[in-house]
């Protein structure tokens, strides 16, 4: 099994250059915001471990939004952000995209105040960690997604469509189709790579990690438990006084986010926003992204998150010394079903990490209320999301259950014995 | 849950003001066999607002008697520029409504109006054709001529008419043949619905009636955004105070929004091809029809009915093509799961199915739960209802006409209108979500078999087939579906409540 990992490097752009980076990366696509994979800069389309990537500009025009604390309103430059999901080790990802495409990734970063021609070093220096990420299914990759769909293609084309009469039929059938399979492969026509061994420092270091987790976990709980009742006060104190800033979206910002959107069956999602003043958001926003790396890195990792069975991946970075958070997801759907699903689905675990943000709709103990509240959660998400320049994904037209169910007709195939409700079951996936 | 949520002794809120609602909210109409609706522009706006503030429209009242005709008005957001409402007032209400149908070019993607649909092929409504105002009359057999005479009397001083969408009664079908208008959310107009944000694990067609009223709570318990005004700019006092800001005058409340789109149905294709399919058998063309619907041609639902509960108020025959959900056909083997009354309203509650207990209950939240995931890939359906008003138009034509070759002159199709809070929760949802989502439920490659546009998407992946899941095989799939239903114009119209048109009409701060 290849883990996934993530990349966000994160620079500021050179005053004065935005506009011209806003036009080099306006040609890069071949739909508004959406990636060309053979353009001439950054040809995505070759990198064959890159599930996902984009650049996008961090402008964010919420900043003053802290002068409700009556706090100054913080000078943040506008940055680049260049982010990435990808099979393997970030660093090696990064290394082969900036062997292939050097000349253009320089031209891209010539904009930002700080590139200093070291391609390569520079982008690993600026890669900031995730506070937190999730991943869908870890350890399928790009490859593999690829080869399962021509796969189901070629299966779904070939399968005998008439109902089965009898259990020896749904056998004889599938028997009729792994030997079309393996026609097909021994022509070169079908490719099926055996995954890749799952890298025993990388097994080693999730252990590790978990068991960290936890000792600090078991460690902290006493301290935890009997400061609990001047965190719970602090806590609904702030809840009751923190302003609530959700007015409705700039209708020109909103349709610039419209306009970039629902090209494919799967749409990107980048939003920044400042976190609450205080220790008190800052240590629970910390707390709550641990706890939320946890259980994405130790429960799901198979294919939901919670609910939520459309996230393909997603990420929390925290920016400027944690005053501010960039949170990326690519999902599958429309927006206003990825809404919904938070809303109905996950709200309590929005509120958890969100609420956190600054002018979040009011919360109750934490998850309750907050994004329930509807029109306010609508508006102020999209008042903090921020239109995506590039958005590249590997594998347009598919969502998260086409590549459920192209792996489970791999595995079907390649499971040597199958019952009689098996063999049905399998047939019934084409 | 639900039961708790019924009682009365509980209920939240005032008497509905009936009459400063809209009767259209209320009723169908379904004896008034003739209608016709009228799209006007403003040629003066003096004597429009003065046609306005004097019109008779019919309202909801509880006891009186069927009135014999019936008219009412909507307007849209350029309608409302147009006869002289403030900008600020206008951008109050829902982002949608003010950009219009056909507003933007990511709107008419979401839509699916796009190829033959495309909105610059429109007859009315697109770029520059976007109608001001629309009036709908009613009338029973016999006495919409003499209405429609007098009315356009009336305001042909303040509007030109730009078009008349004439209906037609083909006697409760619509005009593929089906049995048409069965499933409708049924109001809360006794107000017994808990204002409160509660999660519902069975499906009820009970809707609060905050989503097809502004300014009541809707199904989360809270008010849909709309223009509240400061009652200085309403000096003669003839808004409602809000419910929920008392301070401030509802210029919403007792309105709400009505989405209009003038579909046409090409019978022949539809007819044809399904014979093609059948290869001219009677019984398959039929089978695969009422599994594109979800319905038999008579309205009988391919998924049945539950025996009618006393409960459900509803009579027997009703309760018979209305009384069920999908819970007991997961796989979409009776109905299949992208037919279109199935993706239209998928009939779940807030949870997928499962024990009743707590900790299956905090599985299925937390996801921990695998087969309750295998469930949980459509929204809840109460989110996103549509209060459906629409009539059919033009000439009918029987399937056997078509099968017989038989030539019937003119064009035909379905005046859809649909009326809700929050179009984009609703309709907007519904459409893109629902209806042209070719991954509805984890299906593969199909937007909806009657309403798709059929375009590949722009990965090349292609929307026009329809599948049906075997019990025993792999799914019976129809390949190449032609494109069935065009669109031919389409407005979002406020249709506001009695109080709030007096007050756009004139008396205006």
């Amino acid at each position: 099994m290849t883990p996934q990992s993530q990349f966000t490097v994160v620079a500021p752009v050179l005053p004065g250059r935005e506009g011209a980076l806003r036009k080099l990366l306006a040609s890069m696509t071949s739909q508004p915001g959406m990636a060309d994979p053979k353009n001439a800069l950054l040809p995505f389309g070759e990198f064959r471990h890159v599930h996902f990537a984009r650049l996008v500009l961090l402008d964010d025009p919420t900043l003053g939004d802290i002068e409700a604390y009556g706090l100054p309103r913080p000078q943040r430059p506008v940055y680049l952000a260049f982010v990435g999901d990808c099979d393997g080790p970030a660093h090696e990802c990064l290394a082969e995209v900036a062997r292939r495409a050097d000349p253009g990734l320089r031209a891209i970063f010539e904009h930002c105040a700080d590139f200093d021609g070291a391609l390569l070093p520079w982008m690993l220096a600026h890669d900031r960690p995730t506070a937190a990420s999730y991943v869908n299914w870890v350890g399928r990759t790009v490859v593999q997604i690829r080869e399962e769909n021509a796969l189901q293609q070629t299966l779904a084309a070939r399968a005998n469509r008439a109902p089965v009469d009898s259990p020896a039929v749904a056998q004889q059938r599938r028997r009729e189709l792994i030997a079309h399979v393996r026609s097909e492969q021994a022509a070169g026509r079908l490719l099926l790579t055996p995954p890749q061994p799952t890298p025993l420092l990388w097994r080693l270091a999730q252990i590790a990690n978990a068991l960290l987790v936890l000792l600090i976990g078991v460690i902290a709980l006493p301290f935890f438990v009997v400061l609990l009742p001047f965190l719970i006060i602090r806590l609904r104190r702030l809840e009751t006084t923190d302003p609530e800033i959700c007015p409705p979206p700039d209708p020109a910002a909103l349709l610039e986010l419209q306009q970039i959107e629902d090209y494919d069956v799967t749409n990107q999602y980048t939003a920044l926003g400042s976190v609450k003043p205080g220790w008190f958001r800052r240590g629970l926003l910390t707390l709550v992204l641990v706890a939320i790396q946890f259980t994405c890195r130790n429960v799901f990792t198979r294919g939901y998150l919670a609910r939520v069975q459309t996230i393909h991946f997603a990420r929390w970075v925290f920016l400027d010394g944690k005053a501010r958070v960039l949170f990326t997801s690519n999902y599958d759907g429309g927006h206003q079903a990825y809404m919904d699903d938070f809303i109905n689905k996950v709200a309590w675990g929005l509120n958890l990490v969100f609420s956190n943000g600054l002018g979040w709709p009011r919360t109750d103990w934490l998850i309750t209320r907050g994004a329930r509240r509807e029109l306010q959660f609508k508006f102020y998400q999209r008042r903090h999301q921020l239109p995506t320049q590039v958005w590249y994904k590997a594998y347009p037209g598919l969502t998260l259950i086409d590549l459920t169910r192209n792996a489970r007709i791999r595995e079907g195939l390649e499971q040597s014995r199958m019952s009689d409700s098996e063999a049905l079951a399998w047939l019934k996936l084409l | 849950m639900a039961q708790a949520a019924m009682n009365p002794a509980l209920a939240t809120g005032a008497a509905v003001e009936l009459h400063d609602i809209q009767g259209l909210v209320r009723f169908a109409y379904k004896h008034h066999t003739e209608a016709v609706f009228l799209l006007l522009r403003v040629r003066d706006a003096g004597a429009a607002r003065a046609w306005l503030a004097e019109v008779a429209v019919t309202r909801a009242p509880t006891e009186d008697a069927t009135p014999s005709t019936a008219l009412h008005v909507g307007l849209t957001s350029e309608g409302l520029r147009a006869v002289g409402v403030a900008d600020d007032v206008i951008d109050a209400f829902s982002p949608e409504f003010v950009d219009g149908m056909a507003g933007d070019t990511s709107r008419s993607r979401r839509l699916g109006d796009q190829g033959p649909s495309d909105p610059s092929r429109w007859q009315w409504g697109g770029t520059n054709r976007v109608p001001h105002v629309a009036v709908l009359l009613y009338a029973l057999p016999g006495l919409l001529n003499e209405l429609q005479q007098t009315v356009e009397a009336q305001f042909q001083a303040g509007f030109e008419i730009t078009h008349r969408l004439w209906t037609s009664d083909m006697g409760g079908l619509e005009p593929f043949g089906f049995v048409d208008g069965i499933s409708q959310p049924e109001l809360d107009w006794q107000r017994q619905r808990l204002a409160r944000d509660a999660t519902q694990t069975a499906y009820l067609s009970l809707s609060c009636l905050g989503e097809f009223l502004l300014g009541y709570p809707n199904e989360y318990g809270l008010y849909t955004t709309r223009p509240l005004l400061d009652p200085a700019r309403d000096p003669l006092g003839i808004l409602p105070r809000a419910e929920d800001a008392p301070e401030s005058c509802d210029l919403g409340r007792n309105g709400t929004y009505l989405v209009m789109r003038q579909l046409s149905q090409d019978v022949y294709t539809f007819w044809q091809a399904l014979d093609r399919y059948a290869g001219g058998a009677a019984s398959t063309r039929e089978r695969l029809a009422s599994a594109m619907v979800g319905r038999r041609l008579n309205g009988a639902p391919l998924v049945k009915a539950e025996a009618p509960s006393p409960a459900s108020g509803l009579g027997a025959p009703q309760a018979a093509l209305n009384d069920f959900n999908y819970l007991s056909d997961p796989l979409g083997t009776c109905c299949p799961l992208g037919a279109h009354i199935r993706r239209s309203n998928p009939r779940n509650a807030d949870l997928p199915p499962g024990g009743a207990g707590i900790v299956s209950l905090l599985m299925r939240t937390l996801g921990f739960n695998a087969g309750a995931r295998e469930q949980d890939f459509v929204a809840s359906t109460r989110f996103h209802r549509l209060l459906r008003r629409g009539r059919e138009y033009g000439v009918a034509v029987t399937p056997a006409q078509v099968l017989a070759g038989q030539p019937v002159p003119g064009e035909r199709g379905l005046q859809f209108i649909c009326l809700g809070a929050n179009i984009q929760r609703q309709f907007e949802f519904v459409q893109s979500a629902w209806i042209m989502n070719a991954k509805f439920d984890g299906m593969r490659d199909e937007a909806d078999p009657l309403l798709g546009n059929r375009l590949p998407t722009a990965a090349g992946m292609s929307t026009d087939c329809f599948s049906l899941p075997q019990f025993n095989g792999p799914h019976e799939r129809l390949t190449g579906l032609p494109q069935f239903v065009t669109m031919l114009g389409g407005a979002y119209f406020f249709l506001p409540g009695i109080r709030a048109l007096r007050f756009l009409s004139g008396a205006y701060a």
